[in-house]
C-alpha cells in the first residue's frame, strides 16, 4: 500500500515549517515508519542542514526529474535511521524547474516506498507552495501565535478549500506560556477559533531549536527538550494515536538559570 | 430583466455570466454595458461562463475574454452540457468544472434564483476570499481578518467579522450591515469608509451599521 503524502506549508516564511519536517521525519522513523522527507524549497534548501545531511548529497531532486540519476540516488539515507530519506532540493536552480505534475509524480513514486512522505513547502502562495500541495494527502499548516502567520495561514487554508485540494491540520509552534498568561501573545483557542481546523499539535518555544537546528539534531531526539515532546507526540497522532495535549509549561528556575543545554 | 441578453450573477465561486440572447454579438455588446454600469463591482472578478447546451465557438470565446480583459475580469470556468463547448473550453485551458470541495459543489443552491436579489451562502470567508453580489447578501459563516464582501444592497453576517464589508456598493446610500459580533477592519455603505475604533476590547454582541448624517453609525441589534 502506498504511503501517506504530507505537505507541510504556512504561507509566512519562518514560522517553522522546515524544523517541523526534521522533527517529524525523525519522530516518524523514531517509530519504526519509513519515512521519506522531500526539500521542496528549490534554490533555498535547508532541510539537509537542520538533518545533518549536508555533506552526504550528491543528486537531488531536479537532478531526478531531468534524468540524471535514479530516484535512489536522489535519496540520501539518514545517519541514525536507516528507514528515513531525505530528498533534498536543487540548491543552484529555483521553483521554475519543477512542474506541478513533476511533482505528483515522484511524490507517488516516493510514496510506493515509504510509509510517509513528509514534503517541506517554500512560503509564499506561488508554484512552489502549488506543486507542493497538489500531490498531498493532508496539509500541516504551521503557525506561529502572531497575527501576521494567522493570516497568512488562514489564506493557506482558504486556497486549499477552493482548490479542493487536501483536507488541512494546524500545528501552532513557537507558543511562550508566559506571554499567554499575560495575555501578550495569541493563546491557542483565539488562533483556534479564527481558522477552525483541527489541531494536530502545539509546540512550545525551545531555544533547544535552534542549537539543534545549527547542529543537523533536531530537538526530537532529545529526550529532555519540551519541544522535543511536543513533536515525538505529533508523530504519534499521525499515526492515529489518540496522544492527549501535553500541558503547557514554563521553563523552570534552573533551566532558565543555567540557559539552555 | 426579462429579456436581458445576457445575466450576471454575484456567487461564492465568481460571476456567473449566462448569455440569453441568440446573438454573440448581442451577448456581448449587453455585457460591455453591464460591466460598465457598476465596473466598481465587477472589476477584477473572475466569471464562470454557464453555456448550457450552446456550442461555444474559439471565435466567441476569444472576443468575450477580450472583453473581460478590459475589466481586468478572468474567464475561469466554462460550464456546459455540449461536447464541442468543453472542447474548446478546454483546449484553452479553463475549467470545465468547479472544484469539488468548494462550499457550493451545487450550482443551483450557489446562485441565487433568476430574478432574485438576495443570496445566502453558507461558509467562512477566509483571508484572501471576496464574495460580490449585485443584491442583497446573508452569510452564515464568519469573515475572518482579510476577507470581503461586496454587496449592492445589505449585508447580515451570522457570525463575527472582522474583515472588511462593503455593502450598498452600487451607490445605495440606505443599505445597511448587521452581524452577530462587529469587530471589522472596515465598513463601507456607498461611497462612505469607517473603520474599527482602535480599541475594540467591547463586548461582542450584535450590532446594525447604517449611514447617519453622513457618517456610518454602527448600534446594538435588537
Amino acid at each position: 500500500m502506498a504511503g501517506k503524502i504530507i505537505t507541510i506549508s504556512s504561507g509566512k516564511g519562518g514560522v517553522g515549517k522546515t524544523t517541523t519536517t526534521a522533527n517529524l521525519g525523525l519522530g516518524l522513523a523514531m517509530l519504526g515508519e519509513r519515512v521519506i522527507c522531500i526539500d521542496a524549497d528549490i534554490g533555498l534548501r535547508n532541510l539537509d542542514v537542520m538533518l545533518g545531511l549536508e555533506n552526504r548529497i550528491v543528486y537531488d531532486i531536479v537532478n531526478y526529474i531531468e534524468g540524471h540519476c535514479r530516484l535512489r540516488q536522489a535519496m540520501v539515507r539518514d545517519k541514525r535511521f536507516p528507514e528515513l530519506y531525505l530528498m533534498p532540493a536543487a540548491q543552484t536552480r529555483d521553483k521554475n524547474a519543477i512542474s506541478v505534475s513533476d511533482m505528483k509524480r515522484v511524490a507517488h513514486e516516493a510514496a510506493e516506498l515509504a510509509d510517509y512522505v513528509l514534503i517541506d513547502s517554500p512560503a509564499g502562495i506561488e508554484q512552489g507552495f502549488r506543486y507542493s500541495v497538489t500531490p498531498a494527502d493532508l496539509v500541516l499548516i504551521v503557525t506561529n501565535p502572531e497575527v501576521a502567520s494567522v493570516r497568512d495561514a488562514d489564506r493557506v487554508i482558504g486556497l486549499l478549500e477552493a482548490e479542493g485540494w487536501a483536507p488541512a491540520q494546524l500545528i501552532i509552534n513557537r507558543i511562550k506560556p508566559d506571554l499567554v498568561r499575560r495575555g501578550e501573545m495569541l493563546d491557542a483557542d483565539t488562533v483556534l477559533d479564527l481558522l477552525a481546523i483541527s489541531l494536530l499539535g502545539i509546540v512550545q518555544e525551545d531555544p533547544n531549536i535552534l542549537i539543534a537546528s545549527n547542529r543537523g539534531q533536531p530537538v526530537v531526539l532529545d529526550d529532555h527538550s519540551i519541544a522535543g515532546q511536543s513533536f515525538r507526540n505529533v508523530a504519534r497522532r499521525l499515526r492515529g494515536e489518540d496522544v492527549p495535549f501535553e500541558p503547557l509549561k514554563s521553563p523552570s528556575i534552573l533551566q532558565r538559570i543555567f540557559g539552555a543545554r | 430583466m426579462g429579456d436581458m441578453p445576457v445575466t450576471l450573477k454575484g456567487t461564492a465561486e465568481g460571476i456567473r455570466l449566462k448569455p440569453v440572447a441568440a446573438a454573440w454579438d448581442d451577448v456581448l455588446r449587453a455585457l460591455q454595458v453591464a460591466l460598465q454600469e457598476a465596473e466598481a463591482f465587477f472589476r477584477g472578478g473572475r466569471v464562470i461562463l454557464e453555456m448550457g447546451e450552446r456550442e461555444l465557438s474559439k471565435s466567441e470565446l476569444v472576443t468575450l475574454r477580450t472583453i473581460l480583459d478590459q475589466f481586468d475580469m478572468e474567464l475561469w470556468a466554462v460550464l456546459s452540457d455540449n461536447d464541442s463547448t468543453i472542447r474548446t473550453a478546454r483546449a484553452y485551458g479553463l475549467r470545465t468544472r468547479l472544484p469539488r470541495s468548494a462550499p457550493q459543489a451545487d450550482p443551483e443552491a450557489a446562485s441565487a434564483p433568476p430574478g432574485a436579489n438576495a443570496l445566502l451562502v453558507e461558509r467562512t470567508l477566509r483571508s484572501g476570499q471576496s464574495l460580490s453580489f449585485p443584491g442583497h447578501v446573508t452569510l452564515l459563516g464568519d469573515i475572518n481578518p482579510g476577507g470581503e464582501v461586496i454587496a449592492g444592497g445589505n449585508v447580515v453576517v451570522w457570525g463575527k467579522v472582522r474583515g472588511v464589508i462593503h455593502a450598498g456598493a452600487l451607490g445605495d446610500e440606505s443599505a445597511c450591515i448587521c452581524a452577530l459580533e462587529l469587530a471589522p477592519s472596515q465598513l463601507r455603505i456607498a461611497g462612505h469608509i469607517s473603520r474599527a475604533p482602535d480599541d475594540r476590547r467591547r463586548k461582542a454582541r450584535p450590532e446594525i451599521a447604517r449611514i447617519s448624517d453622513d457618517h456610518i453609525i454602527a448600534e446594538p441589534w435588537t
